[in-house]
């Protein structure tokens, strides 16, 4: 019952700030306006300003906040480490490294696609890196191993980018610093699909792992007798979120906060079975990260302030405030 | 105890070897546990009870020798078809994430379940059972952290028995239960094994074994020391061999229940260790 309600109220303040997102921004629109351009009538510059820009822009902060949150809810449950996140694993130092060489080398302002392509293909580099590190180990996958590989290979590709950014000019670093951040600014409908071609089956997939998840948190042998899968679970979680990570990585850079901070929200309200929890911190990351674009357009209005900014500037308060209740009043 | 079936499980030549160790965890150990049995298994520390454990359910790869479980070699099992043949109590696990104990009793249901169905009613009935023998039924909506370490016991071994299993495993589940929950616990498997599940005991308390079980295993140092009916294997001389400590064997006067007593550490071929002792 309460899981049927909380989906309720979060998918109407989805609706609610995706309707937020179409009608504020730099160019002041009347909701008339707004929905006059949604109907492909009004004036030609804002069907433009309406569909071609903040449409997608939205439909993009759904997909790449509800994925990042899912992510994160699966990297706990996987790592047994509430602390766990979607970057926590290198994901983020390898498409970094990737979109950071791909600045350096110019090929961005030739090739539109360079920098998605380039952050992608360095993501999945450090996914395959941090898997061998492990295998190499043992057989098995050791989740422990897992997490020092990842700490490991993000360690190398923090030192990569570094030493391409000491010998880049001031203008590449600039841009990289601020792809680092975040930013939804270069959604465009292309994008999205090519967000939502990974978004969409990665989150029905991971979903569906929820039971498997469930007894992961309790520990691998007992997973085992209770008739699960543990290898193949494990594996298929890591490499079904990285990707997912990656994906939005690719479109909108590193955006931190969310696939940490909303899982526990979520927790904290709804408990951790995760039947409840990954639908419902895809929902709730839709919403945060739908918000924060919409803050991050409009507080400096024209200038924007990357989204990375405004998510750990909400991020890290209410980080510390549920740590402080997960210290306090021991475990909820 | 049936015969007509298969073991409900079984060992043959099994050895074990961890990776990174030279020498094996289980050598050469043949078992079989006859299907309804109450079969406990006994052994010091580290003489690889646990370890027979997880090789018999395929959680740990065996160097030598096969496992079967209801007949089955384990690696033909799927484990959501295992899971439903045999329930275990591991020694312990930890909970990353808060959890409810009617959730943590509900997960015994996971091998009956689709991916995203939810419970029936048959498994809302057979948790509230497997709840209610354990005494755990007014626990559940407790926060499992919240519970003493007695409570979190029966609580697991609720757990086990949601699964509705032919075979119920447990890994020294009194170890943290006073006496009350201890028998209480005991009786319940005694019960069960009267009923034809087959229970598989592991525990340090050579006095259950005797009072309860029909089979006993004794393992030393990974390989089998003796295994038979408990007064076949529980004797003075056995024992003393294989914890390196004098113990002596004998019927409680009031009971006739076979008992074994430790006695002080005045044991011969322990050599220098009697001279420190407290005098």
């Amino acid at each position: 019952m309460r899981r049927a309600t909380w989906a309720g109220v979060l998918f109407l303040a989805l609706v609610g700030s995706f309707v937020l997102s179409i009608w504020l921004g730099s160019v002041e629109l009347s909701p008339s306006e707004v929905i006059a351009a949604l109907s492909g009538r009004g004036d030609p510059t804002n069907r433009l300003i309406v569909v071609q820009i903040r449409a997608p822009r939205a439909v993009l902060a759904i997909l790449v906040g509800g994925g990042l949150a899912l992510a994160g809810a699966v990297f706990q449950a996987l790592l047994r480490n509430p602390l766990a996140e979607p970057y926590i694993l290198g994901i983020s130092g390898g498409a970094a490294t990737g979109a950071v060489l791909a600045l350096a080398l110019g090929l961005v302002a030739s090739h539109s696609w360079a920098l998605p392509a380039a952050s992608f293909a360095g993501a999945i580099l450090a996914v395959v890196l941090v898997l061998r590190v492990a295998l190499a180990a043992d057989d098995r996958v050791d989740v422990r191993v897992l997490l020092l590989a990842g700490v490991v290979v993000g360690a190398f590709f923090a030192a990569c980018i570094a030493f391409i950014l000491s010998i880049s000019d001031a203008r590449t670093v600039r841009s990289a610093v601020l792809w680092m951040m975040g930013s939804l600014a270069g959604a465009d409908w292309t994008t999205v699909a090519t967000v939502a071609l990974y978004t969409i089956p990665a989150a029905v997939l991971l979903t569906g792992l929820a039971r498997p998840l469930n007894l992961m948190a309790i520990g691998e042998d007992t997973a085992g007798y209770l008739g699960t899968n543990v290898e193949s679970v494990k594996r298929t979680a890591y490499v079904v979120a990285s990707l997912l990570t990656a994906a939005g990585v690719a479109a909108t850079g590193v955006i931190g906060f969310v696939g940490l901070i909303v899982p526990h929200g979520v927790r904290l309200v709804v408990g951790s079975d995760y039947r409840s929890l990954l639908p419902l911190s895809f929902l709730a990351g839709a919403v945060f990260l739908t918000l924060a674009d919409v803050v991050a357009r409009t507080v400096l209005s024209p200038t924007e302030i990357p989204i990375g900014v405004i998510t750990a500037f909400v991020g890290v308060p209410l980080f510390l405030v549920l740590l402080r209740r997960s210290m306090g009043g021991g475990q909820r | 105890m049936t015969s007509d079936q298969a073991p409900a499980l079984e060992a043959t030549e099994l050895t074990v070897q961890y990776p990174s160790t030279d020498k094996a965890a289980l050598n050469r150990v043949s078992m079989i546990v006859p299907s309804g049995a109450f079969y406990a298994v006994l052994g010091p520390n580290g003489s690889g009870k646990s370890t027979l454990l997880r090789a018999l359910l395929g959680m740990v790869p065996s160097v030598g020798g096969e496992t079967r479980v209801s007949g089955r070699a384990v690696s033909d099992w799927k484990r959501r078809d295992l899971a439903r043949e045999v329930g275990v109590v591991a020694q312990a696990e930890s909970l990353a994430f808060p959890l409810t104990v009617r959730d943590l009793v509900g997960m015994g249901r996971y091998p009956y379940l689709k991916p995203l169905q939810s419970e029936t009613s048959t498994d809302r009935a057979a948790v509230k059972r497997a709840m209610e023998r354990c005494d755990v039924w007014e626990l559940g909506h407790r926060f499992v952290s919240t519970l003493s370490g007695g409570e979190l016991q029966r609580a697991r071994v609720a757990r086990a028995l949601a699964q509705e299993p032919r075979v119920l495993v447990l890994d020294e589940p009194t170890a943290s239960l006073d006496i009350r929950h201890e028998m209480e616990i005991l009786e319940l498997l005694r019960s069960s094994a009267d009923g034809g599940m087959t229970i598989f005991l592991i525990t340090h308390h050579l006095d259950h074994a005797a009072r309860f079980a029909d089979r006993v295993l004794l393992l030393d140092r990974g390989s089998v020391a003796a295994e038979g009916a408990p007064r076949e294997v529980l004797r003075e001389s056995t024992l003393q061999e294989v914890y390196q400590w004098p113990v002596s064997v004998d019927d409680d006067p009031d009971t006739g229940i076979l008992r074994v007593t430790p006695q002080s550490g005045s044991y011969r071929s322990l050599g220098s260790a009697s001279s420190n002792r407290v005098r």
